[in-house]
C-alpha cells in the first residue's frame, strides 16, 4: 500500500505511540485486503461501548488509549451504552455495572468523541452524504449508510473504527470502491410486507440465506426509512450483509449491474417460517421496542397506542437522547410513562444486562433483537408486530 | 498442505473445531468462558479455548473484534483461526489479540477433531495424519 511521507512518519513514531499503533493496525488491514492507499473519512461511528459487550479487557484497552492522550480527528459518534446514562438508577441498572460503564464513557469523552450512544447516528446528527467515505462500525448503521444513503463504509470492527477516527483516514478497499458495491444475489419478494416486523422477519431470513453477499431486492413496492433500518439491521445480525439494493427505492439500485445473478425467492411461506423461528417464548415479561433505536415516528406510534391505557407489564422504547428530547417536547414521553412504560435513551435490550434484571421473556418487533436475545441475553422471545405486542401487555 | 493468505502471523498446532456456519463472536461466544452461546448454532455449547477454530466467515456485530481480543486477555481464545474468507471484524480482532489466522483455505478439507498445523507466517495449513 502506498503511504504518504506524513503517514510514514507516523509509523516511525513521530506523533507518539497511539497514532503509530492505530496506523499499524489500519496498514495491516489495508495490506490484507489490497488497499492502494489511505483515504480521508468524513465521519466515524464507534461500536463496542457497552460494558456488557467489551468487559474488562475492552475497558482497559480504551482507558489505555485515553490515558496516552488519544484524540479523534473527525466527527465521531458512539454506539449504545449498557444503560441509560442519565436515568440508570430509576431504571434499576446494577450499581457495579454503572460504575464500569461510566469509566468507558469517560475514556471516550477524553478522546473527543461525542457521547451520543446510539445505533442510529444518522437520526441523531451524524449524517453522511451520497458517496462520502466514512468508517462506521455498528452493523445496522453500516447497512443503512451504505444502502439507504449511498455513503461508503466497510464493516469496521470497533477498534478499526476507533483507529480511523484517531487518524481521520481508512484504507481504500472493499465497499469504498464502486466495483465492490455490485449486487451478488437477486432476492425476489413475492409477498406483501405490511408491518415493520415483516421487514425484520424478512431481513432475518435473507441474512441467514445470503450470509455476506450483496442482495438486490425486487418486488418491495414501498418502504419508509424505519422499515429499511429494520430490514438492514436484521440482515446484518443473522448474516453479514453490509450493503443491499432495492429496485426503485435505494440510490444505487439503478446504477449497479444486476445481470446473470443467482436468484432466491421469498414468499409468504418463508416469511411465516421466519416468524416461527424467531418466536421462542409465549408470554412476555417485558416488551422492548427500538432496535435499532426508535425514530420519532416510531415513538409517536407507541404513544398513540398507549394513550389513556394501563400496561400490565413494562414497555421500554429504546432511542437516542436526541429523539427522547423531542418525544418529551411532544408529550409522547408523558403518555408512555402514564401508561407504565419508559422511554430509555442511550442503550438497548441487547447491550443492557436485562437477564440480570429478572426478565426471562422479551417481546420485540425487531429481527435483529430476535436474533441476539436468546443467546446473549438468555431471553425467550415473542416476536410480533407492534399492535400485537402491545395488546399482549395491556 | 493448503496455502492461503496471512491475516495475522504466528505458528500453532492444535485440534480443529469446525463450523460449517459463520460465527458471530459478539452474542455468539461468551467472552469469559469461551463457550459458544448462540442458540441453534452447530457449535452451541462447545468451547473454543485452545482450539484451531475453523469456519467460513464472520457474521453479525462489529463488536466481535473486542470479543476476540477479550477472549485472548481472559485466556479463553482459540489458538488459531482458519477461514474461507476473513472479514474486517475478525481480522481486527486477531491482529489486536495476536492470534494466528489464515484465510482463503478450502475448509471442507478439515474435519472436526483433526490435528492441524497452522503456520500463518507462511499462510499454510497442514492436517497431521
Amino acid at each position: 500500500m502506498y503511504l504518504t511521507k506524513d503517514e510514514e512518519k507516523i509509523l516511525q513514531g513521530e506523533q507518539g505511540e497511539v497514532p503509530e499503533r492505530m496506523l499499524r493496525l489500519l496498514v495491516q488491514l489495508g495490506d490484507i485486503y489490497g488497499a492502494d492507499k489511505m483515504i480521508p473519512v468524513g465521519s466515524v461511528q464507534v461500536a463496542g461501548v457497552s460494558y456488557k459487550s467489551i468487559a474488562d479487557p475492552g475497558t482497559e484497552f480504551l482507558e489505555d488509549l485515553a490515558g496516552k492522550g488519544a484524540k479523534v480527528k473527525v466527527l465521531t459518534f458512539l454506539n449504545p451504552a449498557g444503560m441509560d446514562l442519565e436515568n440508570w438508577e430509576t431504571l434499576k441498572f446494577p450499581k457495579e455495572f454503572a460504575k464500569n460503564q461510566l469509566r468507558i464513557m469517560d475514556a471516550f469523552k477524553s478522546m473527543g468523541i461525542v457521547i451520543t450512544a446510539t445505533c442510529t447516528p444518522y437520526l441523531a446528527g451524524n449524517l453522511p452524504r451520497f458517496r462520502e467515505h466514512i468508517a462506521w462500525s455498528e452493523s445496522s448503521a453500516i447497512s443503512f449508510s451504505n444502502s439507504v444513503i449511498g455513503a461508503r463504509t466497510n464493516r469496521e470492527g470497533g477498534p478499526s473504527a476507533l483507529a480511523a477516527a484517531i487518524l481521520g483516514k481508512t484504507p481504500n478497499y472493499g465497499f469504498h470502491l464502486w466495483e465492490n458495491r455490485q449486487p451478488t444475489i437477486k432476492v425476489k419478494i413475492e409477498t406483501d410486507l405490511t408491518f415493520d416486523a415483516d421487514f425484520g422477519a424478512l431481513g432475518y431470513h435473507v441474512g441467514k440465506q445470503v450470509k455476506n453477499k450483496i442482495p438486490y431486492f425486487t418486488g418491495i413496492k414501498n418502504a419508509d426509512t424505519d422499515q429499511l433500518k429494520s430490514l438492514g439491521a436484521a440482515m446484518a445480525a443473522s448474516g453479514a450483509v453490509a450493503l443491499y439494493h432495492i429496485e426503485g427505492l435505494t440510490p444505487e439500485a439503478d446504477l449497479v449491474k444486476k445481470d446473470n445473478l443467482e436468484i432466491i425467492t421469498v414468499t409468504k411461506k418463508e416469511l411465516d417460517e421466519a416468524y416461527a423461528k424467531l418466536n421462542t417464548g409465549k408470554e412476555p415479561d417485558i416488551v422492548i421496542l427500538g432496535c435499532p433505536h426508535a425514530s420519532l415516528r416510531e415513538i409517536s406510534a407507541v404513544a398513540e397506542k398507549l394513550k389513556g391505557k394501563k400496561l400490565r407489564k413494562p414497555v421500554w422504547v429504546c432511542t437516542s437522547r436526541m429523539m427522547k428530547e423531542a418525544a418529551e417536547r411532544m408529550g409522547y414521553s408523558d403518555i408512555i410513562e402514564k401508561a407504565g412504560g419508559y422511554i430509555v435513551a442511550d442503550t438497548c435490550m441487547v447491550v443492557s444486562p436485562i437477564e440480570d434484571m429478572g426478565y426471562k421473556t422479551t417481546g420485540v418487533n425487531s429481527g435483529k433483537a430476535g436474533n441476539y436475545l436468546p443467546g446473549f441475553c438468555k431471553q425467550n422471545v415473542c416476536f410480533a408486530n407492534l399492535d400485537k405486542l402491545l395488546e399482549a401487555v395491556l | 498442505m493448503m496455502k492461503g493468505r496471512t491475516i495475522s502471523p504466528g505458528k500453532v498446532k492444535g485440534i480443529a473445531l469446525v463450523s460449517k456456519e459463520p460465527i458471530g463472536f459478539y452474542g455468539g461466544i461468551n467472552i469469559k468462558t469461551g463457550i459458544v452461546i448462540e442458540k441453534g448454532h452447530p457449535l452451541e455449547g462447545k468451547n473454543v479455548k485452545d482450539k484451531i477454530l475453523v469456519f467460513p466467515c464472520g457474521k453479525g456485530s462489529t463488536v466481535g473484534s473486542y470479543v476476540i481480543y477479550g477472549l485472548q486477555k481472559n485466556g479463553m481464545a482459540p489458538k488459531g483461526i482458519i477461514n474461507k474468507e476473513t472479514e474486517t471484524i475478525v481480522a481486527t480482532g486477531v491482529i489486536l489479540a495476536g492470534i494466528p489466522c489464515v484465510d482463503k483455505i478450502d475448509i471442507d478439507q478439515i474435519n472436526d477433531g483433526d490435528t492441524v498445523v497452522l503456520n500463518a507466517d507462511n499462510a499454510t495449513v497442514e492436517i497431521a495424519k
